[in-house]
């Protein structure tokens, strides 16, 4: 239930007040988000498979965001930002696909 | 136990925002979060494309210089081809003609006047620049007019004139009446036969009788 709330209110605020990206985080924020929503979708998958602990969402959440900021951060100091990004957005998008594909299988048998 | 369950609420919350201010973000501003590198692989496709349509243009600009050059040609082909049409068909009698130059009245009650001497008369017009003559206002005189003795005046390609004759020729003015005035010439002649001769000079003549335009039957043009 509060994950839901936060995400109305995250959405609520996004709309609202429409901010601008801080520019120190213009480059590392659209990776963020995409570990981010790794993390997310992992959880739903472990919600669904009723082993959802809430500690584990938070490490993997934020050490997922951290990473990935990180990853992007090494790349543009090694001059190789865009592959690494790139990189970054495969692995994730893999993962991603892999724990949308085990929910389905859970909810459709399929 | 709680307090996780509120920090993950906030760590959604969160994803959130910064997914909505992430996609808004992206629409006004298109360079921002591109990296270095990028930009600079960017500028070189751009430069090439700009190299490449600044080309295309000088190509362009050439063809259409080209064109607009054969088109100003052709024009002034057609221009001269225009007006050798109007110079050939005055001379081929085709179209009325209009000019300065003189009208010869040749009053002729004996009938002494005959053929011959209207085409020696017509000769002398031309001998003196006349471009295009007419005789009575009907008989268009041109290069294949033949005149011949009928029996009630004069055939002019076959329309026949009577006294008085009325020759109207367009030219310069002064040089026919001169040439025609010259002794032993045309008035010379004409009156020898008891015809009396009248020349006016005037600014504008219009001739508007035509001659039968036939085309030849045996020569054709020799095209070089």
């Amino acid at each position: 239930m509060i994950p839901v709330i936060g995400l109305i209110v995250g959405v609520g605020l996004g709309l609202w007040f429409q901010p601008e990206v801080p520019e120190s985080l213009r480059p590392y924020l659209p990776i963020a988000i995409i570990a981010a929503l790794d993390a997310v979708v992992g959880a739903l998958r472990a919600l669904g498979e009723r082993r959802f602990d809430d500690r584990v969402f938070v490490i993997s959440f934020v050490s997922n965001v951290l990473i990935a900021a990180f990853m992007v951060f090494l790349g543009d100091q090694l001059g190789v930002g865009s592959q690494l990004s790139t990189g970054v957005v495969v692995v994730l998008g893999i993962r991603i696909f892999a724990n949308a594909a085990a929910i389905r299988r859970r909810i459709f048998r399929a | 136990m709680t307090v996780l369950k509120v920090v993950v609420g906030v760590l959604v919350g969160g994803l959130a925002f910064a997914l909505i201010m992430q996609a808004r973000s992206k629409d006004h501003d298109d360079f921002s979060n591109v990296r270095s590198d990028e930009l600079v692989e960017l500028l070189k496709s751009l430069d090439a494309a700009n190299q490449r349509l600044g080309r295309q243009i000088a190509e362009l600009t050439e063809t259409r210089d080209e064109l607009l050059d054969s088109n100003k040609r052709s024009d002034a082909a057609t221009q001269a081809a225009r007006e050798r049409a109007d110079a050939l068909a005055i001379l081929a009698g085709t179209v009325g003609a209009t000019g300065p130059g003189v009208t010869i009245e040749v009053a002729d009650p004996d009938r002494g006047v005959d053929a011959g001497a209207l085409l020696d008369a017509i000769e002398e017009l031309r001998n003196s620049g006349a471009e295009a003559i007419v005789i009575n206002g009907s008989a268009r005189v041109v290069g294949h007019t033949y005149v011949v003795d009928g029996d009630d005046g004069i055939r002019v390609d076959g329309r026949t004139v009577k006294s008085p004759y009325v020759i109207e020729a367009i030219g310069d003015a002064s040089t026919l009446a001169e040439g025609a005035r010259i002794p032993g010439g045309l008035v010379d002649t004409l009156q020898k036969r008891g015809a009396t001769v009248t020349i006016t000079e005037s600014k504008k003549i219009t001739i508007t009788a035509l001659a039968d335009a036939n085309s030849p039957e045996y020569a054709r043009a020799d095209s070089p």
